[in-house]
């Protein structure tokens, strides 16, 4: 039987604010355990949360760029559940009055706009962090606070997608826009950001939705991905034997790669929700959402889009570009010193990227500035050095953070375009191959191409090769 | 409202608490008082009146992001019943 697979996803992304969502604790990652705490985010009787308004702007800014409509009113709610990692039995959430709703994201499916719908985006706090020890039956697990209770922000999807290369094209758009807003650090190895994906199949045709089966713990998007397939297959399998998919979670194992079902889930309303009675209602007005929409940054599609239309860089390097709001930034300052687009867009995407990638750099501390890649760009065009010898110079550069100018002074890099000097050592490399000339006089044309070779090798590279070229023809055809 | 022996079961399974038989008795007989008591409010009609979730007539109440000195972790962890070096220790936790 032929299936059409549908999926929703849930995204929780850690807000990049500096201390928690209701207390002054930091949100710092990887500080010794159960030091960012407080009576507040511990759950202890009679304390009073209060709002990070931070935190709520960064919500509302990503509900805004998610093309939500925003709730005027919003308020918070708690919803109960037993779970060590979770202090006070309950989670400060949204349910009743979520902050943003009927949203949408544009996304682009290998060339082509797709939309997808965002049910609705909220702000709720984080739970601690337990840890399992690895000691062979241990009863006992361990838990740390200083996560509970950092701001997260859920973005939750309508079941729009039908394959994962939709998945992964929503996964990064949202990614991108999260760290274009500078709302969320997103990432993931750190937690910041995490999927969770939700499955049905259906009949090609049908227009009912099967019974969906929700995948958790997965924790990069290349295991979002694999789980999507997994679960596709097994679901697959049980229909076409007949067999009722069950309405359940099931948890991802990365190291087997399939994933096993979770202890019964509570049901919705098992949750309990009801209104958060510690904290005050928001009230959001239209000036507020101007203000907010008045700091929105470019978002990465429109500005592929301008990047292609301005620059007429193609649809793969423009993605590269976006792809990091930094190298966007980046590129864009470049332009602005010496308008080579083209010659910019190489320089980031090819080098730049390969000595980020070979060296592990930070992108986000690069020792290279847009002034000192506009001199390189600049030399280059002068004719000061070839392009053989300017991959030199960006290595390093990229090493030492000096000038290109001052490294090619300092390793007597600039090329030779002396004539004088290149004829001389033309004679000499003639006098001393007889044998590759006289090879050269029987017609192997590629005798030049080793005596070039050997020029440019005695002046480590830097003679000009187009004039060692036709100086060399010149001396040999006499 | 009746509240019946398999309502007190959940409910306290859902808090994760024990209750004994007598318990149990207790607390239908309690909680089906409550609720009959709350059920008189019923009578009033508030077709007209907005859901009120708070009794503060305030909105927007905001702290700034500002870093405030946390509690020192032996202090943290002073209350809990059970603790290993730096951490919570809590009974097995399986998924």
């Amino acid at each position: 039987m032929e299936y059409e697979v549908v999926i929703g996803l849930e995204t929780h992304a850690e807000l990049a604010t500096v201390t928690k969502l209701f207390c002054g604790c930091s949100t710092r990652f990887g500080s010794e355990p159960n030091t960012q705490v407080c009576p507040v985010c511990l759950g202890m009787p009679g304390v009073l949360p209060v709002m990070n308004r931070k935190a709520f702007e960064y919500a509302l800014k990503s509900a805004i760029a998610l093309n939500c409509k925003i709730c005027e009113f919003t308020n918070f709610d708690r919803k109960s559940y037993y779970y060590p990692d979770l202090p006070k039995n309950y989670q400060i959430s949204q349910n009743y009055h979520n902050l943003g709703i009927d949203g949408y994201m544009d996304i682009s499916v290998q060339g082509r706009g797709n939309r997808v719908r965002i049910h609705n985006v909220h702000l709720e706090e984080e739970a601690g962090k337990l840890i399992h020890p690895e000691e062979a039956g241990a009863d006992y697990s361990l838990v740390d606070f200083n996560r509970a209770g950092i701001p997260l922000l859920e973005i939750v999807s309508y079941p729009d997608m039908r394959n994962v290369t939709e998945v992964e094209s929503y996964m990064q758009t949202l990614r991108k826009i999260l760290l274009y807003t500078e709302v969320s650090d997103c990432k993931m190895q750190e937690g910041s950001l995490r999927f969770e994906a939700s499955i049905s199949l259906r009949k090609k045709g049908a227009d009912t939705l099967g019974n969906r089966v929700e995948i958790k713990n997965l924790n990069s998007m290349k295991s979002v991905l694999k789980a999507i397939d997994y679960e596709a297959k097994r679901q697959a399998n049980s229909l076409d034997r007949g067999e009722p998919i069950d309405r359940e979670t099931r948890l991802w194992d990365e190291v087997n790669e399939k994933s096993a079902r979770m202890r019964s889930k509570e049901e919705a309303q098992d949750y309990r929700y009801f209104p958060e009675p510690d904290l005050l209602p928001v009230v959001i007005g239209g000036k507020w959402i101007d203000a907010v929409k008045m700091t929105m940054p470019e978002l990465p599609l429109a500005r592929k889009q301008r990047f292609m239309e301005v620059f007429k860089l193609s649809d793969y390097d423009t993605g590269q570009l976006v792809e990091e709001k930094i190298l966007a930034d980046f590129f864009e300052d470049c332009i602005k010193i010496v308008d080579r687009p083209k010659a910019f867009c190489n320089w980031i995407t090819n080098d730049l990227l390969r000595e980020v990638n070979e060296r592990k750099l930070d992108i986000h501390h690069l020792p290279v500035r847009p002034k000192q890649m506009a001199a390189l760009v600049e030399i280059i065009e002068k004719g000061t050095i070839s392009s053989t010898i300017a991959k030199e110079v960006f290595s390093e550069m990229i090493q030492t953070g000096k000038d290109p100018q001052a490294i090619i002074e300092e390793k007597k890099l600039a090329q030779i375009s002396d004539e004088g000097l290149i004829e001389a050592l033309i004679v000499k490399i003639i006098s001393g191959n007889p044998a590759v000339i006289e090879d050269y006089k029987k017609g192997k044309k590629n005798a030049l191409t080793f005596l070039v070779g050997l020029v440019m090798k005695e002046t480590k590279g830097k003679a000009n090769p187009k004039m060692v070229n036709e100086l060399l023809q010149k001396k040999i055809d006499v | 409202m009746k509240i019946e022996q398999k309502d007190i079961e959940y409910i306290a399974y859902l808090s994760r608490i024990e209750l004994s038989e007598n318990e149990k008795e207790t607390f239908i007989h309690q909680l089906s008082d409550i609720l009959s008591y709350i059920e008189t409010l019923n009578r009033l009609n508030t077709e007209t009146v907005e859901p009120l979730s708070c009794a503060i007539n305030t909105t927007n109440v905001f702290r700034e992001d500002m870093l405030e000195p946390s509690t020192p972790l032996k202090d943290a962890l002073l209350n809990a019943p059970a603790s290993q070096s730096v951490f919570f220790k809590v009974p097995k936790v399986i998924e």
